[in-house]
């Protein structure tokens, strides 16, 4: 393959720089809806892309048929030179040779489906067994595994095994016109073991939907709340990761002004980091799609910025480092600047601490998921309880909170000390390229003054 | 050495068809060219050639799938499908025999024939034309012109294709001032070459100027009107659910059992609709060989009907009602085609009107992330503006609205008296709420 590929980008000399990719991948599907199984599924696919830099432009080419792959090059590099108009500011990486194959635990590819419909079975039977308010119940679970052969005109050449799991369970409870869920999210790169012996977490699942017939819609308003660890973390996605991808930024001058490195965001107990490099999770690997090896990223160290995430094309523009962010979903799409593993770095206080001076806040829990538009972000949490007097009080529903990034970040008043990561199965979306395996890890924080929607 | 897609379809099918009870071959064959602005600048230019085959089997009684991209072995997706059957859900329905088309125009050469020059000076016109209204506006653009071809045969006989077009035009400005970031954006889609490229500028360029002065509103139950994007971003994610059928079959939609009754205002009727010509979302036939039509699903606040593919359909009792969707990595499912919503009698100015203190709210983010099957929203207002004694007075931020679209869509004010396509597949009027909640940061 490695000459293949190198013959074809003879094609493309004279661009400034062009890159192959190949990717051969296989997955297994297999749903339920209610008590029956829903759908099952087997695809498996080959497909390729190129991408080519001339003066500043790129041109990108997919293809499926292989045959394909000479004239793809060609046509790129032309594409390219139609948009170039300038000097091509790409930053220097080392060319790589190397092979990667992924350290797996428990291989799905060698499960049989029948051992993977029945584990689903159970957990089925547990939503359903646990009340007779359960309405029906969702089970999606999949499995990816992809080859990728990657070669450019530096001389590098990166062959890459990847493994991708995901699990979502979700139980609908309903009385008369009430409807009402609750979730269970979970992923791994590494372990289909990650996915068993889930019934105790599936069966809190069923009594969380059932629960929530009886909370009441949450107040909007302004509060002091505390964010348990997984919502904290799809909170420093949302927040402050995307907001560090240098896409955003390394075109627009009063954003880049806005990011100068050195700016204050946060407490000085806070500090933020990205990086594929952290082993065993969604979100890791050894080299992204340009090629660059992967790397832990500090964006905030003692609550100023020290950093953010580059492409090749960003570092290049920036004067700055590339940190292996570039990430495309599969060969259908040009790389992008993307997060990997994210996280709020450990603090010290502890949860009990936090809640004891709050006379009324919101303890907000686990993550539906969010959104960003830099400056103000969202994300909504799937479980959610009152906090009155220094205690938690009655549960409510319906909790989605909206940030500042210039001012929620600096309202963060605590940083717990019991960092986990999510390994949730979901994933981020950026660009029409969703869903992107991603982790986000935190300990609880505390933070004054969120926004939360509400009748 | 690969196989001409349609030689490998008829292999696979012909394979299949003896070891399966029933067999469907489903192709998807799309060109796609994607040109990008970004920064004022033309940025890149993008060819996608891509195409697969998904094989839908029922043998044993069990429904099987299995897809590809990759056309050299016909033997090996017949095996993967069978291979997955004996797991799949039991079917119990019949493939069609033959596809009846229904008659949407679907494909417009003038959309074929478009050159990327032409695309890239398009771009290059509106971001001139933004930039000199307002030189510190970052505009960014997305032109994309699809081109592709849709193939159904099964082993009962049916067969049928079709060719479709589609372009799509989005154009976004960001301007920064001090911290305050404000993005307008808008996006169109149609399957004919007549989007207004010019019409989008001066509608992003008017919201800007709009959006010049900032307002407060207070943290409390508020009228509100929904422009027809506003209203796209909160409502029509939980009405898409609460009318499929799979989910009313699960007793999990909350007008599932509301058939026949009235569920919301009577100057609420609301239309699914594969009909419209050059619609985003219609076609001859859906994603199994089922003509497309039109469902009303609501008429005048009465619940009319749900939508089907033909799996949910037979095991609801009833029939498709044309609306399979797939991916080629998923089983049909029931999908909405194009929805419209019957125009009112009021205009936009006449809303206003009507209000001393409330929100206008043209784009919304995160509402999705909720208990959509309930109908419950809550998203930031990403694009907003206080209404005051009738005026537009300044743009809010840091501010959410939140309710339930089943109990909004009970109480309807008013509804415009135009529609006005929001991307290529909905088609709103202004939405006027007599009251939401809402919630603003104290200062």
């Amino acid at each position: 393959m490695r000459d293949q590929l190198a013959d074809a980008l003879k094609a493309g000399a004279g661009a400034d720089y062009v890159e192959i990719r190949l990717q051969r991948s296989a997955s297994t599907h297999l749903s339920y809806r209610g008590r029956e199984i829903e759908q099952v599924g087997r695809a498996t696919g080959l497909g390729g892309a190129v991408r080519a830099l001339v003066k500043g432009g790129w041109g990108f080419v997919c293809f499926n048929d292989l045959a394909d792959l000479r004239s793809s090059v060609e046509l790129a590099v032309h594409q390219a030179r139609l948009v170039g108009r300038e000097e091509s500011r790409f930053a220097p990486a080392e060319p790589v040779v190397d092979s990667v194959w992924p350290a797996l635990g428990k291989d799905p590819r060698l499960i049989p489906l029948s051992e993977k419909k029945r584990l689903l079975d159970e957990y089925n039977e547990v939503i359903w067994r646990t009340s007779d308010k359960i309405q029906t119940s969702i089970i999606r679970y999949h499995d990816l595994s992809r080859f990728s052969y990657f070669a450019n005109s530096e001389g590098s050449y990166i062959e890459q095994e990847m493994v991708d799991m995901s699990l979502v369970i979700v139980a609908v409870a309903r009385d008369g016109g009430d409807v009402q869920q609750a979730f269970l999210s979970r992923g791994s790169a590494t372990d289909f073991g990650a996915l068993e012996n889930l019934h105790a977490e599936v069966e809190d699942v069923a009594r969380r939907a059932v629960r929530l017939l009886s909370a009441q819609p949450v107040k909007g308003g302004t509060y002091t709340v505390i964010i348990d660890p997984r919502l904290a973390g799809v909170f420093i996605h949302e927040a402050f990761g995307h907001l560090s991808e240098a896409d955003h930024v390394y075109e627009n001058e009063r954003l880049r002004e806005l990011m100068q490195l050195g700016r204050r965001f946060g407490p000085p107990e806070l500090n933020v980091f990205d990086g594929a490099a952290v082993p065993g999770l969604r979100g890791s690997y050894r080299y992204d799609d340009e090629g660059v090896p992967a790397q832990k990223s500090y964006l905030i160290r003692e609550g100023v910025l020290v950093g953010r995430l580059h492409s090749r094309e960003t570092a290049g523009k920036m004067s700055e480092a590339p940190t292996g962010n570039a990430r495309a979903i599969n060969y259908q799409f040009p790389p992008l600047v993307r997060m990997t593993n994210t996280a709020i770095e450990n603090g010290t206080v502890p949860f009990e601490d936090m809640l004891a001076d709050i006379k009324l806040g919101i303890y907000a829990k686990d993550a539906y998921g969010g959104e960003t538009t830099m400056e103000m972000f969202t994300f909504s949490a799937a479980q959610a309880f009152m906090i009155r007097n220094g205690q938690i009080a009655e549960e409510v529903r319906g909790v989605n909170l909206t940030g500042n990034v210039f001012e929620t970040l600096a309202n963060i008043e605590a940083i717990g000390n019991d960092f986990r990561w999510n390994h949730s199965g979901g994933g981020c979306g950026k660009g029409g390229q969703s869903p992107l395996p991603v982790d986000e890890g935190s300990p609880h924080i505390r933070v004054r003054n969120v926004v939360v929607g509400g009748e | 050495m690969g196989l001409t897609l349609q030689d490998f379809e008829e292999q696979v099918l012909e394979l299949a068809r003896r070891q399966a009870d029933q067999a469907e071959v489903f192709s998807v064959e799309t060109l796609e060219t994607p040109v990008t602005f970004e920064a004022n600048r033309l940025k890149q230019l993008k060819t996608r050639r891509t195409r697969g085959v998904a094989l839908r089997v029922i043998a044993g009684g069990r429904i099987g799938l299995a897809s590809t991209t990759l056309l050299e072995n016909p033997d090996e997706l017949v095996r993967d499908a069978l291979a997955v059957a004996e797991f799949g859900a039991q079917a119990g329905f019949d493939l069609p025999a033959a596809i009846e088309a229904s008659p949407p125009a679907v494909f417009d050469p003038a959309v074929e024939s478009l050159s990327v020059d032409e695309m890239v000076e398009t771009g290059q016109r509106m971001i001139d034309r933004a930039r000199a209204e307002n030189s510190a506006l970052l505009c960014e653009a997305h032109l994309d012109k699809v081109v592709s071809t849709v193939r159904i045969r099964n082993s009962r006989g049916a067969a049928g294709s079709y060719r479709a077009t589609s372009f799509s035009l989005s154009f976004g400005v960001n301007l920064i001032r001090g911290t305050d970031m404000l993005d307008v954006w808008e996006w169109q889609s149609s399957r004919r070459r007549d989007i207004r490229a010019d019409v989008m500028v001066e509608t992003v360029l008017h919201k800007v100027r709009l959006a010049d002065r900032t307002a407060k509103v207070p943290t409390a139950q508020l009228p509100v009107i929904l422009s027809p994007k506003g209203a796209a971003g909160t409502l029509v994610e939980s009405l898409a659910a609460g009318f499929n059928g799979k989910i009313v079959l699960q007793g999990a939609s909350p007008v599932g059992d509301k058939l026949g009754k009235k569920a919301f205002s009577e100057k609420l009727t609301l239309y699914d609709d594969g009909l419209i010509d050059y619609g985003a979302g219609s076609a001859p036939f859906d994603d199994e060989g089922m003509p497309t039509r039109r469902t009303a699903l609501v008429t005048e606040g009465v619940v009319t009907a749900f939508i089907y593919d033909l799996f949910t359909a037979y095991l609801a009792g009833t029939q498709s009602t044309g609306n399979a969707e797939r991916s080629l990595s998923s089983l049909p499912s029931p999908a909405l085609h194009n929805v419209w919503i019957a125009p009112g009698d009021a205009s936009l100015e006449d809303m206003l009107a009507d209000i001393k203190e409330g929100l206008l709210v043209d784009q919304v983010m995160g509402a999705w992330a909720g208990n959509i099957l309930a109908g419950e929203f809550s998203g930031n207002v990403h694009l907003g503006y206080r209404i005051e004694n009738g005026q537009i007075v300044g743009r809010v931020k840091d501010t959410m609205i939140a309710g339930n679209v089943f109990q909004a869509l009970s109480s309807i004010a008013a509804l415009g008296k135009e529609l006005y396509w929001v991307g290529g597949s909905l088609r709103l009027p202004y939405i006027y709420l007599p009251a939401l909640g809402v919630a603003s940061k104290e200062t």
